[in-house]
């Protein structure tokens, strides 16, 4: 068609895009910077705790993640390999991943962590939006089933060593594929789980809330991890149902059972500060990806993990279970998105309907 | 009232998209002076295209009948202008389609005056006859669907209504062609709302505003008062909130009622009537002006003198757009309707038409596609849709061609408000690809209707054949 409507000069270019025109402004990068940022306090934490060992923990699973993506993602159109990066959610990965990991554990298994995080954890499903599994916890599983004894090396924070937050931990140097050596008994402590589990020895809550005790990096504070939580609900950059369902099946749960026998069972309150739980109900469970979209669906979801926590957790040969629950539970989303769909606009009404042609006479 | 903004009333999900009412809602409507030529479709409005009434050649009067329905969904159309019939023909429809149109010169020398016709009184008229009327005025829902008026009041039988819901809730960004018709004359609103109420025979109306437009509310309440309506009408302000102008959401927000899936606001006892349509019945009886000419806002960044505009129908967009001093050199793109729901235009020169409420020109901030990534999920576009559907499963359905799965979950439910490619954070064109699926999907079931009815009209043949045969053969035998 002519374009004659418009000024003289040079015709601009018209479009023919269909509505709507207005866009809320939200992006995926952003809602992934949004979770960086709540990511990062806990990392500084982690750094206050146990020292530079902590950065170069997460650096290393963090790179093994990016270079991954980088490597082995499908190329945009047209785009440089690097532009997949832009998008935030490898880094992510890395990030979280390098959290739920022991200060002292040696690098090359940090970055293969990431390797196989984004590599058999995402790309291998399609890549973004496609992964059934959390893919930071697919890197964690693997590397608790590869290295069970690093993985569960933990160290003393950083206050135990003399306070000095540039002492490196030797374990994080072993090379390529070696163990380190084993570590001095003075440098290891057991987490609380592990005390609660084996010695049946609790921890004071305070140490729980502040984090000053042995446990995977990002695991330690719960305070820190529940304001992250509170700033991304604020941002609504994830749905709170999750967080919620988990917090509140995991103290009923355990609440009971300290209620039946206090000597036997953990109280409520420890069973929530200690070890990965907050990290894993805050960060983990609540990525989109691996968790139902349907609200009713997310209630079930958090409710299913937080019955795994406490089962795993008690009865179970481990001390701790949320990597496990998360995880099972992602392989569950997809069966309780389908059953949890809500009902479309009008067919509660249109089924009302239905029922009262279909009743012979009922009610007349 | 306004100051309860947050207790007021709303439906469930639904957007907030930002107003940019700014720029027009405190203009005067103006009066379009008249242009050279017309363009009239034949079909501006839902239902069968209207049968012409006059021949190329033929002189006309403003406000005379120029083509009669073509059916009883279907309305009467009338010439916008005095002057003289050039063509019936293909014409370009704002879709892209071509239509059959009549084509108007007018006449430079009239003084274009409307064709006179005595005032009818509504109340005493049978139903038959009222209904009769209304579609002889030629009107149409003036909210977008433009669906005839007349058809919503004949009830079929067995219905009931019980409400009239009255629509000034105007949602769509940009427009304010109902908010100024509020403003300026809720005494004509307030009259037609009278004569439909009585047809109705109902026990209430409302008359659903947003808080964003306190001025006509406050008009509105005004005008009830003054005409003495206050037990029947109510003016029911509401949270503003998109798409609550979609008559479902309407009823939702004001009475809390869900509209059976696939039915009609009559299902739940209701019919609903955008504002602008009140005061057409009030200018049809009592002015005899029939529904030749509409207030459209022309408006958006891209226009040089944003305005509210009473345009006879059929004036090209291109004569209006001049009107308002063009387009700034920025404009990229054009649209017929709002921002949310628009038809996006080709070219120029296509006609308003009974339901065009604005005329948007948009830069390039406003068509720039956004950047895409793969759907994570996030639900956004759950939580917006109004009709409770899954917006998210229903893109990835559709890039995967799969129409069947698509109508299990509920495509058909979607009224296409465009609320989750608002709220896509992945840049995705939800709505777009669900629209895709639709047609599809349609196509697929006109595709495999048609098959049964060739195997069926195959099985009959050849059963027919059989039967004849054996006829014969029995024929055959007797003889023998």
């Amino acid at each position: 068609m002519s374009e004659s409507g418009m000024g003289g000069g040079r015709q601009p270019r018209w479009v023919v895009q269909s509505a709507p025109f207005l866009r809320q402004g939200v992006t995926t990068p952003g809602l992934m910077r949004d979770v960086l940022l709540a990511v990062a306090p806990v990392l500084v934490m982690a750094v206050l705790y146990f020292g530079a060992s902590a950065l170069l923990v997460c650096l290393a699973a963090t790179l093994g993640a990016v270079l991954t993506e980088a490597a082995f993602a499908p190329r945009l159109p047209g785009r440089s390999r690097f532009a997949r990066l832009t998008d935030g959610s490898a880094l992510l990965t890395g990030v979280l991943l390098g959290l739920t990991l022991p200060p002292a554990l040696p690098l090359w298994m940090a970055f293969l962590g990431g390797v196989v995080g984004i590599g058999l954890g995402k790309l291998i499903w399609g890549g973004l939006g496609h992964n059934l599994f959390n893919p930071a916890l697919v890197g964690r599983a693997f590397l608790q089933a590869a290295f069970p004894l690093s993985l569960t090396t933990w160290s003393v924070p950083s206050r135990a060593l003399g306070g000095n937050l540039w002492t490196l931990r030797a374990g994080n140097f072993a090379w390529p594929l070696m163990q380190p050596a084993a570590q001095p008994d003075a440098m290891t402590a057991a987490t609380p789980l592990n005390l609660m589990k084996f010695d049946h020895q609790a921890t004071a809550l305070a140490d729980l809330l502040r984090g000053q005790i042995a446990g995977s990096l990002g695991e330690t504070s719960a305070a820190v991890i529940l304001l992250a939580g509170i700033f991304l609900v604020a941002r609504r950059a994830f749905d709170w149902r999750i967080p919620a369902a988990i917090l509140t099946t995991v103290a009923a749960f355990s609440g009971v059972l300290w209620w039946l026998a206090p000597q036997r069972y953990p109280s409520p309150a420890f069973m929530l500060l200690s070890g990965g739980l907050m990290f894993g109900a805050v960060f983990m469970a609540t990525d989109p990806v691996t968790s139902p979209l349907a609200p009713r669906g997310a209630w079930i979801f958090g409710a299913g993990v937080g019955v795994l926590v406490v089962l795993i957790r008690v009865w179970g040969g481990m001390p701790e279970g949320v990597m496990y629950a998360i995880l099972l539970m992602n392989g569950a989303a997809p069966l309780i998105e389908r059953v949890t769909q809500q009902r479309a606009f009008g067919h509660r009404a249109l089924a009302a309907r239905k029922a009262k042609a279909a009743a012979p006479g009922a009610g007349r | 009232m306004s100051s309860l903004s947050t207790l007021a009333a709303s439906f469930r999900h639904g957007i907030h998209p930002s107003e940019h009412k700014e720029a027009t809602e405190g203009l005067a409507i103006q009066r379009m002076p008249f242009v050279e030529r017309y363009v009239l479709p034949l079909s501006m409005h839902t239902g069968a295209p209207c049968r012409p009434l006059v021949a190329v050649g033929d002189a006309v009067e403003r406000g005379q009948v120029i083509a009669e329905p073509g059916g009883f969904v279907s309305t009467t159309l009338h010439s916008p202008v005095t002057g003289k019939v050039v063509a019936l023909g293909p014409r370009r429809y704002p879709n892209g389609n071509l239509v059959q149109a009549l084509e108007i010169e007018i006449d430079p020398f009239s003084p274009q005056r409307l064709l006179p016709r005595a005032p009818v009184d509504p109340f005493p008229l049978s139903d038959d006859e009222f209904v009769t009327e209304v579609q002889r005025a030629g009107l149409v829902g003036l909210g977008g669907a433009a669906f005839p008026t007349h058809v919503k009041y004949k009830p079929p039988p067995g219905k009931t209504v019980t409400r009239l819901v009255v629509n000034g809730c105007e949602c769509e960004p940009y427009l304010t062609t109902d908010h100024r018709l509020m403003v300026e004359r809720p005494d004509a609103i307030l009259r037609g709302i009278a004569i439909a109420a009585h047809r109705l025979r109902v026990e209430e109306t409302v008359i659903g505003v947003e808080l964003n437009k306190p001025d006509a509310i406050r008009a509105l309440e005004g005008a009830v008062v003054k005409a003495g309506a206050g037990d029947e009408v109510r003016v029911v302000p509401l949270r503003v909130k998109y798409p609550q102008g979609a008559e479902k959401m309407l009823i939702e927000a004001v009475y809390g009622f869900e509209v059976p899936s696939g039915g009609l606001p009559l299902d739940v006892g209701c019919v609903v009537n955008n504002v602008g349509t009140m005061a057409g019945l009030t200018d049809w009886f009592d002015g005899g002006q029939p529904l030749i000419e509409r207030v459209v806002t022309v408006g958006g960044p891209g226009v040089e003198r944003p305005a509210n505009l009473l345009v006879p129908v059929g004036t090209p967009v291109r004569a209006v757009l001049d009107h308002c001093g063009g387009l700034k050199a920025a404009t990229r793109e054009v649209v017929m309707g709002g921002p949310m729901m628009g038809q996006p235009l080709a070219g120029l020169d296509v006609p308003v038409l009974k339901g065009t409420s604005g005329l948007l020109a948009f830069t390039e901030a406003e068509t720039r596609l956004p950047a895409e990534y793969t759907c994570i999920k996030c639900g956004r576009c759950v939580d917006a849709c109004p009709q409770f559907l899954n917006p998210s499963r229903l893109q990835r359905l559709a890039r995967a061609g799969r129409w069947d799965e698509v109508e299990r979950w509920f495509v058909n439910d979607c009224v296409e408000c465009g609320s989750c490619t608002f709220a896509c954070p992945s840049g995705i064109p939800v709505v777009q690809l669900i629209r895709v699926a639709k047609s599809a999907l349609r196509e697929q079931k006109a595709k495999e209707k048609a098959e049964a009815q060739a195997k069926e009209a195959e099985a009959k043949a050849a059963e027919a054949k059989a039967a004849q045969t054996t006829a014969s053969a029995a024929a055959a035998g007797g003889q023998g």
